[in-house]
């Protein structure tokens, strides 16, 4: 890594060649404002408020956009001095500000971005406070439709186009750019059409100033009246870290966090706007039914009618089903108390995928998020990730603008954002298999090759010998490679995509037990399975539960409630303490940001409680002591926020993976996913999803290429 | 410069007729493979040219021909103003305005148009025949002052000349384009060039090396 | 006074036949394969020697820009770009030259690219020059016919001539605003660096030079570089073809010699300033984007780049645009303030917003409606915006103010006083 040396400030410092001299200068311990750079978008330079003096320089330069390598040492071989706070700097600095605020309106106690805007922030610091000359008319510039989940007050722009480089270059969505020229150029989307990405509530984060506001949350709060949690999304499994605002007893908005091994600083606009739905259709006190109808109860009416049906039913009779929200800890006391009453059934994979057991390989997305930046060529099996998970589509989206990934896909088409080579459908996946396909040699002669396999692909019935298949291409193709990290030089290219972000801790915790998802269904319908336990499971078809006693333990009044005999009002993700691992087997934390409405309970508690009741009392008297017991059964849980090391290429355990069968080549190989908006419980509870779903989806998948 | 915006009667649909084809296929030939965004100004150049104004159905279909997304086309035929974003007359009238063609009477010119087209730019006469706007320099200003009507220049205007100049065009006998004073032809000083004299430029000229 | 021997736009004026017939007879095309034969470095180390510099306003030394090319094409193209984008206002000279001397450009951009090794050549005009770009492309094409130009030319280099035409966007000038719109973008100007010779149009190595600087390249290496040197004075060589407009009995253009006095010019070419020389009031020397010129300046000024930029002016791109006394000056510089507001890209800050407040004071000036001390803002207002954009209009649209301040406060703080004689305070323009 070349260096070179820089006077900046006076300070001496050794900065690499590779950054930009305003990262130079951060380092160096210097404050650097501005307005249109951004880490993760291209450089415009634009905004001209990160100019810092160069001496020697004709004028002063922009920091944001020359790179350390270009900043050449003085004449006499001293190195170069940059001042960011001379007067030089501090007299471009100002006059920048001045033109920004001139046509800016003086709203900010109507505006929502007050108290966490660029702009205001950076005038208090930069601007001149004791004067003000501008007696000309404002410029007033029309507000913009972006869409359902963008508020816009134009006006208010400074034209610093992070929205239109995020819609270009990371969503992939061109629908912005900025109209007319001069002082009437104009931020816009073509003729007032909703900007049509998942990620689209990402720029309003990026706005420096509050031109591009949320508009669900319009007029709801200020910054500083709000309490700010560290907690972890659920709407898919990719574990997007995520921060949650309350104010009271009430989620007002998610923001993202910055982890730039899992989200980067992005989230999907459901994990950002679902939150409305935590507050409707809530399961706020038990309900037990009685002559077929659901009536209020207490807690111990409740446990009560439930330890009457476990003792009248047969332990080979009873099943458990984990829904697609549930976290760790509630997951580990249902699995322990169904397993003390000896209940032979346990099922996590509502959606009837075909994967689990060991090795953990089998299921996880071993690349990792990060690795994925240095894969050079990637298969989709059965994926739609853009809907399967946004955010991780956007990085591969990403790693193919900026390492040229090629990607090719084995299933229905889908709009990806990036190109996509398609193959075929499962008739072309037995090929590469075979060695017949020439994807296979690609895949060979790639240095870091890669496979999804998606829901679409494991949720059939030949699931288990696509996976199967799946395995003997990666170890056939050099997809396992040697032990470590990408960064290591080490490489793993088989990956599972999950949408349920319960789904991995469920499969680490060993949640799948005697009969599969069919199998209680059929039992059910057949009246040999009649106590089921749902824990908050709505993803299926509730008519096929027969006449089954259902329990369902939950948070919202969505299809399990419904079919339910008896319901326990449950915690929401944002309601409970919970870890959850997400597809790459990383286990992050979530804390909790409010209580549970009503009478309503954390998950593990309810079940402690009525493991008492049963006679069967869990073994943990606090969470502490549940986590340890998590632990005891799956070690990987004390390690939060880290990913499984790759073992090595140990081919054997590949060809243990899925059972080989045959394929059924007319089933197409499409992802299950019919409406991004609406796939869980709290997101079918969000007026604010079904307006997107209205208008993005429109009742059917507009997504697919046909 | 006021927004530029689309206008709001749109037509339904746009096609460039068989005739644009070939230029078309031309123009986009002129950049290298892969390249062909390149050619964007130049096809709205030919649909305006068809249409007489720069058309939504026409951003799209031209969006489409060149793989760009609609936006961008947008965007392009909002920066540069030399496209028509609303109909205009038959005739219309660039006049230029700025300071040098200012300094010798375009404020003449400018006032024979709102005489005689419409009081207000970017109006269509009640014929339908014409209409006007004031633009920048049009790079003719030592034949200042001077107007644009489609793709000519008239130049060496004077308030008088610029209404005879509507009634011929209004007649359907547009005068050659050029300087309208008698006797000028081009940028030469009026009364006749003072340099560019010695016969022997046009006979060989002194241009080479071995001549003399 | 330059004799016409020594002129290389013999056809200036389109009193002779354009076409290629017509140019050979004037001398054009004449040896072209001789010069080809001198080499890449040869042709370039000529101009060096010539001491051309930049005809379309920035003045750079033409032979050492053309340096900055790799001297090896590896796997990026090399492009020669022609800035036909003629816009800045007074300035009339490019315009001339294709459309009546167009085989002038043709042949230089042949000679020009072969010495920077590239094969193919994009000329970028602007979108009001219709009739030039018909005329410039029927030379191209008949320089294609007679095998001049196009593959396996007589010259043995092959190269390809296209036109690129613009659709109204001064900033286009900007050369790499230039780049942008020919890539079918909007002009809006690239961070600097890199550098086109770096990156230019999609990336690959190029040179933007000026349709003036390149059409008189093949009769430099003609006739010489000592020949050219000749004229001028050390550091501002050569011939220039002038445009005068304005107030003068006989508005023209004219190639003369580099360093002629300002007052020679008018007074030889250009029949005088109206109602004699010591009517006139102000004169700006290259263009809108240089400073004004008072009469005392004017009385002695040599029109060249350096004599120029002593007084804080510039040569640019030698239009002289001179105004009498009968002009109102606010007016006229309230006039090119509204130009630079129109013909901002907006993507800046200090240039899109700092021209509309330059254009409003100065309107409001012109009426008298301002106070005294918006002088002073204005200037400063000129002052954030100048050096703190990405390109160089923010300095073409400042320094004129700032040299009209220079120059004309007196006239600006009277016609306050006078207004002020009825209101004391400035009244807020209505909206526009």
């Amino acid at each position: 890594m070349a260096t070179r040396k820089l006077i900046i400030n006076g300070k001496e410092v050794e900065a690499d060649e590779s950054i930009t001299l305003l990262q130079a200068c951060e380092q160096a311990g210097a404050e650097i404002p501005r307005f249109c750079y951004h880490e993760r978008l291209s450089v415009a330079g634009n905004c001209r408020m990160c100019l810092v003096e160069w001496v020697g320089a004709p004028k002063p330069q922009p920091s944001c956009a020359l790179q350390v390598k270009d900043i050449f040492p003085n004449k006499d071989g001293t190195p170069a001095k940059i001042n960011t706070n001379s007067p030089v700097a501090r007299k471009a600095r100002e006059g920048v500000m001045e033109f920004l605020l001139i046509n800016h309106p003086l709203d900010c106690p109507i505006c929502d971005q007050g108290g966490e805007c660029d702009l205001q922030d950076q005038a208090l610091y930069y601007g001149r406070a004791n004067f003000h000359r501008f007696v000309e008319n404002k410029r007033a510039v029309e507000d913009k439709y972006m869409g359902p989940l963008i508020k816009t007050i134009m006006t208010r722009c400074i034209q610093c186009t992070r929205c239109v480089r995020f819609a270009t270059e990371v969503a992939g969505v061109p629908d912005l750019g900025a109209t007319g020229r001069g002082e009437d150029m104009e931020i816009t989307t073509y003729l007032e059409k909703a900007f049509a990405s998942e990620l689209s509530g990402n720029v309003v984060d990026l706005c420096p100033v509050g031109a591009l506001t949320s508009k669900p949350y319009a007029f709801n709060a200020r910054p500083w009246e709000l309490r700010k949690t560290l907690s972890i999304d659920v709407m898919d499994a990719q574990g997007c870290n995520i921060r949650v605002d309350t104010r009271g007893p009430q989620v007002l908005r998610i923001l993202p966090r910055t982890n730039d091994d899992v989200n980067e600083e992005w989230i999907s606009d459901k994990t950002r706007h679902a939150c409305d739905g935590l507050v409707r259709q809530r399961l706020d006190k038990p309900y037990v039914r009685k002559n077929g109808k659901l009536r209020p109860a207490s807690w111990a009416e409740a446990f009560a009618a439930i330890a009457a049906r476990v003792k009248a039913t047969k332990p080979e009779g009873m099943a458990a089903i984990v829904g697609d929200l549930a976290a760790a800890e509630e997951i580990k006391a249902l699995k322990d108390l169904m397993l003390s009453l000896g209940a032979a059934n346990l099922e996590c994979r509502q959606d009837g995928a075909r994967i689990g057991g060991a090795p953990r390989q089998g299921y996880l997305l071993n690349t990792t998020i990060r690795g994925l930046d240095s894969a050079d060529v990637l298969l989709l099996i059965g994926s739609n990730p853009r809907w399967e998970a946004p955010v991780l589509n956007a990085r591969i989206r990403k790693a193919w603008l900026n390492s040229s990934l090629r990607v090719a896909n084995i299933g229905t088409p889908y709009d990806l954002t990036y190109p996509v080579e398609q193959l075929g459908g499962a008739d072309a996946l037995s090929a590469i298999a075979g060695g017949t396909h020439p994807f296979a040699n690609v895949l060979k002669n790639a240095k870091r090759p890669m496979l999804i396999l998606g829901p679409g692909a494991l949720a059939r019935p030949d699931g288990a010998a696509i996976l199967n298949v799946a395995a003997k291409i990666a170890g056939d193709t050099g997809m396992i490679g040697p032990a470590g990290t990408a960064a290591e030089g080490g490489w793993i290219g088989f990956n599972v995509l999950h949408t349920a972000a319960s789904r991995v801790a469920a499969l680490d915790l060993g949640f799948i037990h005697g009969r599969d998802m069919a199998g209680i269904l059929d039992g059910a319908q057949r009246g040999e399975i009649d106590f089921v336990y749902l824990l908050g499971a709505d993803e299926f078809d509730m008519n096929k539960l027969g006449k089954a006693f259902v329990v369902y333990q939950g948070t919202h009044g969505d299809a399990g409630a419904h079919r339910a005999d008896v319901i326990l009002p449950g915690a929401a993700y944002t309601e409970k303490d919970g870890l959850y691992a997400n597809f790459e087997g990383r286990v992050q934390a979530a804390e909790r940001a409010t209580f549970p409405p009503g009478e309503g309970k954390e998950d593990w508690a309810i079940l402690r409680a009525l493991s008492e009741v049963l006679g069967r009392k869990l073994p943990y008297d606090d969470r502490d002591a549940l986590r340890r017991a998590i632990i005891a059964d799956a070690p990987h849980f004390a390690k939060l926020g880290e990913v499984p090391a790759h073992q090595g290429a140990d081919l054997s355990v590949w060809t243990n993976i899925g059972k080989a069968g045959p394929i059924d080549a007319r089933l197409p190989l499409a992802s299950p996913i019919a409406d991004f908006y609406l796939t869980n419980p709290i997101a079918r509870a969000s007026a604010t999803m079904a307006e997107c779903s209205r208008i993005f989806v429109g009742g059917q998948s507009r997504m697919a290429a046909e | 410069m006021s927004y530029r915006r689309l206008a709001e009667q749109q037509p339904a649909a746009f096609a460039f007729r068989p005739e644009y084809e070939p230029k078309i296929a031309r123009e986009i030939a002129k950049y290298p493979p892969g390249r062909q965004q390149s050619a964007v100004i130049a096809l709205l150049w030919f649909g305006q040219e068809q249409e007489g104004w720069v058309t939504r159905p026409m951003i799209e279909d031209i969006a489409r021909r060149l793989s760009m997304p609609y936006i961008r086309v947008l965007e392009v035929a909002t920066f540069y103003t030399m496209f028509h974003l609303a109909p205009v007359g038959r005739h219309h009238l660039q006049v230029c305005t700025t300071t040098p063609c200012w300094l010798r009477g375009s404020d003449d010119v400018v006032a024979a148009c709102k005489k005689h087209i419409a009081p207000t730019p970017k109006t269509v006469s009640a014929d339908g025949l014409f209409s006007w706007e004031e633009v920048e320099c049009l790079g003719a200003c030592v034949n200042a002052p001077m107007l644009q009507i489609g793709k000519d220049f008239y130049e060496d205007l004077d308030g008088p000349t610029t209404e005879k100049l509507l009634e011929a065009f209004r007649a359907g006998k547009p005068p050659a384009p050029g300087p309208q004073k008698p006797g000028r032809k081009s940028s030469e000083p009026e009364g006749g060039a003072l340099t560019l004299k010695d016969p022997q430029l046009y006979k060989g000229g002194y241009s080479r090396k071995t001549g003399t | 006074m330059l004799q016409d021997k020594d002129r290389i736009f013999t056809n200036l004026y389109g009193f002779e036949d354009w076409t290629l017939e017509g140019a050979k007879k004037r001398g054009n095309w004449d040896g072209t394969k001789d010069i080809i034969a001198r080499g890449h470095d040869a042709i370039i180390d000529e101009i060096k020697k010539s001491g051309l510099r930049g005809r379309g306003g920035a003045g750079f030394a033409t032979g050492l820009k053309w340096s900055f090319m790799p001297k090896e094409v590896k796997d990026r193209p090399h492009y020669l770009v022609v800035n036909a984008d003629e816009s800045e206002p007074g300035t009339c000279k490019d315009r001339d030259i294709m459309r009546n001397d167009p085989h002038t450009l043709v042949e230089g951009c042949l000679i020009a690219s072969f010495a920077m090794r590239a094969h193919t050549c994009y000329i970028y005009i602007r979108g009001e020059f219709i009739r030039e770009r018909e005329r410039l492309q029927a030379a191209i094409d008949q320089a294609y016919e007679a095998k001049l130009i196009g593959r396996n030319n007589i010259h043995g280099w092959d190269f390809d001539c296209y036109v690129h035409h613009g659709a109204g966007a001064y900033i286009c000038g900007e050369e790499t605003a230039l780049l942008e719109s020919l890539e079918g973008k909007k002009g809006q100007p690239r961070l600097k660096p890199p550098f086109p010779a770096n990156a230019g149009v999609w990336g690959c190595p190029t040179t933007v030079n000026n349709v003036e600087t390149i059409a008189m390249v093949p009769t430099i290496l003609r006739r010489g570089a000592s020949w050219f040197a000749s004229f001028g004075r050390p550091n501002n060589t050569g011939t220039k073809v002038f445009c005068i407009s304005g107030h003068v009995n006989k508005p023209c253009n004219v190639e003369e010699e580099m360093s002629i006095p300002l007052k020679e010019l008018i007074e030889r070419h250009a029949g005088g300033v109206r109602g004699g020389w010591d009517n006139l009031m102000a004169v700006i020397p290259g263009g809108s984007s240089m400073p004004v010129l008072s009469k005392e300046q004017a009385d002695t000024m040599l029109m060249d780049f350096d004599s120029l930029a002593a007084v804080k002016s510039g040569l640019g791109t030698a239009a002289v645009i001179v105004m009498d006394k009968s002009t109102d000056i606010i007016k006229a510089f309230a006039r090119l303030a509204y130009f630079y507001k129109h013909e901002s890209c907006g993507q800046c800050t200090p240039c899109r917003e700092g021209c509309g407040w330059m254009w409003r004071v100065l309107t409001r000036m012109q009426k008298g409606n301002a106070k005294v001390e918006e002088i002073d803002l204005l200037y400063e207002v000129t002052k954030q915006i100048e050096g703190h954009t990405i390109c160089a209009f923010g300095e073409g649209a400042s320094w004129p103010v700032q040299g009209f301040i220079r120059h004309f406060r007196p006239e600006i703080e009277r016609r306050i006083a006078a207004h002020h004689g009825r209101d004391a305070m400035p009244m807020q323009e209505a909206a526009e």
